[in-house]
C-alpha cells in the first residue's frame, strides 16, 4: 500500500513538474500550446495573405554606404528569428539575398506569444540571433541583452529620419521608453483606425467618414436602429481583448496623447486613471450597453472577428493596416478606412502606430550586416515596395523618398494617406496593451471582459489596470 | 550450518555438479547482489531520465521559490516572500478556487458516469457492441488535448453547432457564447474535461469489473437482484481500488489543468476560468517572475498531494 501511494504521489509530482520543466532552461523551440497571437500587441497579427511579390526586381547597384557597416563580400549566414505567419521579413530576406548574394539566411520562426516567452533565452543563449522580431524591448535592453544601435544610427544617418520613427524604440537607462539609446528598428510603421464596410455604410447613409465623435455616435445609433451590427470586434482572452483599440482611440479623442504615451513608456508617476480617460472609458461602456458590439465578443478571436467582418457582419471594425491585404481579399473594393475622429470639431484625429520592431542581440556575430539590412529595408526601392505590398504599412525611412505604388482600390491607399495626417498633428501613440509585458493579459483583457459582462464599470476598469501596472513595475 | 552437511553429501557422488551447488549454496548473498546489480542496471536509464527531468526540476523549482529571479540575471534571496505574495493576491487564490470547481467536472462526473456506463456495458453489451462502445468512449484519449480544445471552442461558439442544435429544438433562449459567458465558461470547460476523461474512467472500471468473480453476479441474479442492487452491492465495493485510481488521476488533471483551459478560454472571460497552471505559465514566461511562479507551483503540488493522499488511503482501506 505504501509503495502504491508513493507511486501516485510521484505520478502527481510528475504531472506538476512537467509544467515547471520548461522553466528550467528549456531550449529554444517552445512547444507551447497553440494560441493565436494577441493582435493588439503591436502589429503582431495574422499575416495578410501575401499579394504577389513586387514586379520586376531590378537589382539596384547600390553603392552600399561606402565605408560604413556592411555585409562585406565574404559569405555571411544571418541567424534570424521571425514571427510565424507574418510574411514581410521572409520576403525581404529573400530579396536581400538576391541583391547581396554573399548573404544567406538561417531563419527560425515562432508564434508571437511564444516569442514573448522565448526571447530572453534566445538573446542570452549560446547562439544569439543577428536579427530578431522583438515582442517587447525594455526588459531586454535593461538586462543588456540587446545591441545598442546608436552607432549604426549615426553611421547610416537614421538620426535624421522623421523623429517619431525611432522614438518608440529608444530606452533610457531608467527603463523608460521614448528617449535614450536606440535598441530596435521598425521594418515598417503600422497605423490603426476604423475600417468600414462601404456597402453597409451606405445603407445607414454614411457618405463620408465622420468628422467628430458625435457624428460617429449618430452613425452607430443609426446602424443599431437598422438592425445591423455597428462594430465587429474580438475579445477572447486567447487573442487579447480587442476593445483596447476603441478604448484607446476614445482616450485620445477626449484628451491629449502625451499622458497616454508617458504611461506606455513607463515614465515616473504616469497614470492611466485620469479624468479624460474616465470619460473615454464611460463612453466605451455606453457603447457596450447600447449593444454596439457582438454579444459573444468575449469569445471571439482575432481571426474570427476579421472573418465575420469580411462576410458582412458589422459596419465598422477597429484594427490596423497590417490587416489591409486580408480585407482587400475578403471584400475587394468594399472596405474603407478613416482615423478615429476627435471629440471636438476641428480637433486632430489621433491613432495608435507602432514600428514592426526588429533588434540585434548584444552578442550577435554579424551585427554589422544585420544593421545594414535594417537600413536597406527602409531605403531600398524594392524593399519599400515589398513593405507596402505585403505588409500594408508605411515603410518609414528618410523623408525624401517616394512612397511605393499601391494597387488601385486597395484600402492601403487610404491607410497610407492617413499616416501623414497623424504625423503632422503629432498625435501618434503606442499601444496601451504594450505598456508592460503582461498588462494586456493580466490587466486590460480581463477587466474589459468584465465590463462586457457587466461586472466592471469605467472607474473600476482604470483603477484595476493602474494597480496591475504598478504591481508589475514594482517587481 | 546446514549448508556444510549438504556439501559433504554431494561431494561424494560427483565432483562437478557439486562445485556449482557448492558455490550457490555457500555464496547466496553474492548471487543476490549480482542480480540486484543487474536489476539496477535495467532501471538505470529510466532512473537517470527520471532524476534529470523530474526530480532535478522539482528540486530546482523549490529552490527558485525562495528567490527573486527574472530567469537571466542574478538571483536574490527573498525567503518566504513569494509564498506570502501568493497568499495575499486574491487573483492567485481565485485560480485555486477555480481549480477546485473543475474537480467537480474533471473528476466526480467522469468517475460516476464511468461507473454507470461500465456496469451497463458489462451487463448488456459484452460482445462486439461493448468493444465498439469502449473504443468510442476511449477515443478522446488519443486526440491531442490542444486539438480537442480548439474543436470544442468552435462547437461552443455562438455560431457553433451546440447553439444551432439548441435553436433547432426551440431552445433559443439558452443559446449563448458558452466560453465567453461569466457563468457558463467554467462549466463549459468542465464539459470538455468530462468528454476527455469519461472514456479513460470507463475503460479502467470496465477492466476492473471483468476481474470480479462472475459467480458473484450469478448468485446475485439467482437471488433476484436487479441491476441497481448488483451495482451498489457488488460492483462499487469491489471496484474501490479502480475508483481510487480514477479519482486520483482525474483530480490531478483538474487541479493541474493547463492545456484544455489555455486552448479553450486562456483563463477568460475576466478571470473566471483562470487556473493555477495558467497563472504559473504567465508569471514564469510572460512576466519573467520565476520565483513567484515556482512558489505557486510548489503550493499547487502540496495542494494536490493533500487532496490525493486521503483518496489513496480511503480506496485502500478494507471494508
Amino acid at each position: 500500500m505504501k509503495r502504491k501511494s508513493l507511486l501516485w504521489s510521484l505520478a502527481s509530482l510528475l504531472v506538476l513538474t512537467s509544467m515547471l520543466l520548461s522553466a528550467c532552461g528549456a531550449p529554444v523551440t517552445t512547444a507551447a500550446p497553440a494560441v493565436t497571437e494577441p493582435p493588439a500587441t503591436e502589429v503582431a497579427t495574422e499575416a495578410p495573405a501575401a499579394t504577389e511579390a513586387p514586379a520586376a526586381t531590378e537589382a539596384p547597384t547600390e553603392p552600399a554606404a561606402a565605408a560604413g557597416p556592411s555585409c562585406g563580400t565574404d559569405p555571411v549566414v544571418l541567424n534570424a528569428y521571425f514571427e510565424t505567419g507574418f510574411d514581410i521579413p521572409f520576403k525581404l530576406a529573400e530579396e536581400f539575398t538576391k541583391q547581396y548574394s554573399n548573404v544567406t539566411w538561417d531563419i527560425k520562426q515562432d508564434q508571437f506569444t511564444n516569442l514573448i516567452n522565448s526571447t530572453p533565452r534566445l538573446l542570452s543563449g549560446d547562439n544569439p540571433p543577428d536579427l530578431l522580431r522583438l515582442p517587447t524591448m525594455v526588459s531586454f535592453a535593461k538586462q543588456g541583452l540587446l545591441k545598442n544601435l546608436d552607432d549604426y544610427a549615426a553611421a547610416f544617418g537614421w538620426d535624421e529620419w522623421p523623429v517619431p520613427q525611432l522614438n518608440q524604440n529608444r530606452v533610457a537607462e531608467d527603463g523608460t521608453r521614448g528617449s535614450g539609446a536606440l535598441y530596435a528598428m521598425g521594418l515598417n510603421y503600422s497605423l490603426t483606425g476604423i475600417f468600414y464596410n462601404k456597402e453597409l455604410a451606405a445603407q445607414i447613409g454614411m457618405t463620408e467618414p465622420p468628422k467628430t465623435l458625435a457624428q460617429f455616435d449618430e452613425l452607430l445609433a443609426k446602424a443599431k436602429e437598422e438592425g445591423l451590427l455597428p462594430i465587429m470586434q474580438w475579445g477572447s482572452a486567447k487573442s487579447g481583448m480587442g476593445l483596447a483599440f476603441p478604448l484607446q482611440n476614445l482616450m485620445a479623442a477626449y484628451g491629449p496623447v502625451e499622458p497616454i504615451n508617458d504611461w506606455i513608456f513607463q515614465k515616473p508617476d504616469a497614470t492611466i486613471d485620469t479624468p479624460s480617460n474616465l470619460e473615454a472609458a464611460q463612453h466605451l461602456e455606453s457603447w457596450i450597453q447600447n449593444g454596439y458590439f457582438p454579444t459573444d465578443i468575449n469569445a471571439i478571436e482575432y481571426t474570427d472577428a476579421n472573418a465575420r467582418f469580411g462576410k458582412g457582419e458589422g459596419i465598422f471594425i477597429f484594427n490596423g493596416d497590417w490587416q489591409n491585404a486580408g480585407y482587400d481579399t475578403d471584400m475587394p473594393g468594399n472596405v474603407g478606412f478613416f482615423l478615429m475622429p476627435p471629440a471636438e470639431a476641428g480637433g486632430s484625429p489621433a491613432a495608435m502606430s507602432a514600428p514592426l520592431t526588429f533588434g540585434i542581440a548584444a552578442n550577435a556575430k554579424h551585427a554589422d550586416c544585420a544593421a545594414f539590412f535594417l537600413n536597406w529595408v527602409a531605403t531600398n526601392e524594392t524593399a519599400r515596395q515589398i513593405d507596402v505590398t505585403v505588409g500594408g504599412s508605411n515603410p518609414g525611412g528618410p523623408s525624401g523618398l517616394d512612397m511605393p505604388s499601391v494597387a488601385e482600390g486597395s484600402v492601403t491607399n487610404e491607410t497610407l494617406a492617413a499616416g501623414p495626417v497623424v504625423g503632422e498633428a503629432g498625435t501618434s501613440m503606442d499601444f496601451i496593451a504594450n505598456a508592460t509585458s503582461s498588462i494586456f493579459a493580466q490587466g486590460w483583457t480581463p477587466e474589459l471582459q468584465k465590463m462586457v459582462g457587466g461586472q466592471q464599470d469605467a472607474a473600476g476598469l482604470l483603477k484595476a489596470v493602474q494597480e496591475e501596472y504598478e504591481r508589475e513595475l514594482t517587481q | 550450518m546446514p549448508s556444510s552437511s549438504t556439501t559433504t553429501s554431494t561431494v561424494r557422488s560427483d565432483n562437478r555438479p557439486a562445485a556449482s551447488t557448492l558455490s550457490r549454496r555457500i555464496f547466496p548473498h553474492r548471487m543476490v547482489r549480482r542480480e540486484a546489480i543487474i536489476g539496477w542496471l535495467f532501471v538505470l536509464p529510466a532512473l537517470l531520465m527520471y532524476a534529470a527531468f523530474v526530480l532535478l526540476p522539482l528540486l530546482l523549482s523549490i529552490q527558485y521559490s525562495f528567490f527573486r529571479w527574472d530567469g537571466i540575471g542574478p538571483m536574490s534571496w527573498v525567503g518566504l516572500k513569494n509564498y506570502a505574495t501568493v497568499m495575499d493576491d486574491p487573483d492567485l487564490l481565485g485560480t485555486i478556487s477555480n481549480a477546485f470547481r473543475l474537480v467537480m467536472f474533471f473528476s466526480f462526473i467522469p468517475v460516476t458516469l464511468g461507473l454507470v456506463v461500465a456496469s451497463v456495458i458489462h451487463r448488456v453489451a459484452t460482445g462486439r457492441l461493448g468493444a465498439v462502445a469502449r473504443t468510442v468512449l476511449f477515443l478522446p484519449q488519443v486526440i491531442p488535448l490542444v486539438a480537442a480544445g480548439i474543436i470544442w471552442g468552435w462547437l461552443l461558439a455562438l455560431p457553433g453547432l451546440i447553439n444551432q442544435i439548441l435553436k433547432a429544438i426551440g431552445l433559443d433562449a439558452l443559446t449563448r457564447a458558452w466560453l465567453g459567458d461569466f457563468d457558463w465558461a467554467l462549466p463549459a470547460v468542465g464539459l470538455i474535461g468530462v468528454w476527455v476523461l469519461l472514456g479513460f474512467c470507463t475503460v479502467l472500471l470496465l477492466t476492473g469489473i471483468t476481474k470480479v468473480d462472475p459467480a458473484l453476479y450469478e448468485s446475485a441474479r439467482i437471488d433476484g437482484a436487479g441491476w441497481l442492487t448488483e451495482f451498489v452491492k457488488i460492483t462499487v465495493p469491489l471496484l474501490r481500488q479502480e475508483i481510487g485510481v480514477c479519482l486520483t488521476v482525474t483530480t490531478i488533471a483538474a487541479l493541474a489543468a493547463f492545456d484544455i483551459v489555455y486552448v479553450s478560454t486562456a483563463g477568460g472571460p475576466g478571470n473566471s476560468t483562470a487556473v493555477p497552471g495558467i497563472q504559473i505559465y504567465i508569471l514564469a514566461f510572460t512576466e519573467q517572475r520565476i520565483g513567484l511562479a515556482s512558489a505557486l507551483a510548489v503550493m499547487l503540488m502540496i495542494l494536490v498531494l493533500a487532496v490525493i493522499l486521503p483518496i489513496q488511503r480511503l480506496s485502500r482501506e478494507t471494508l
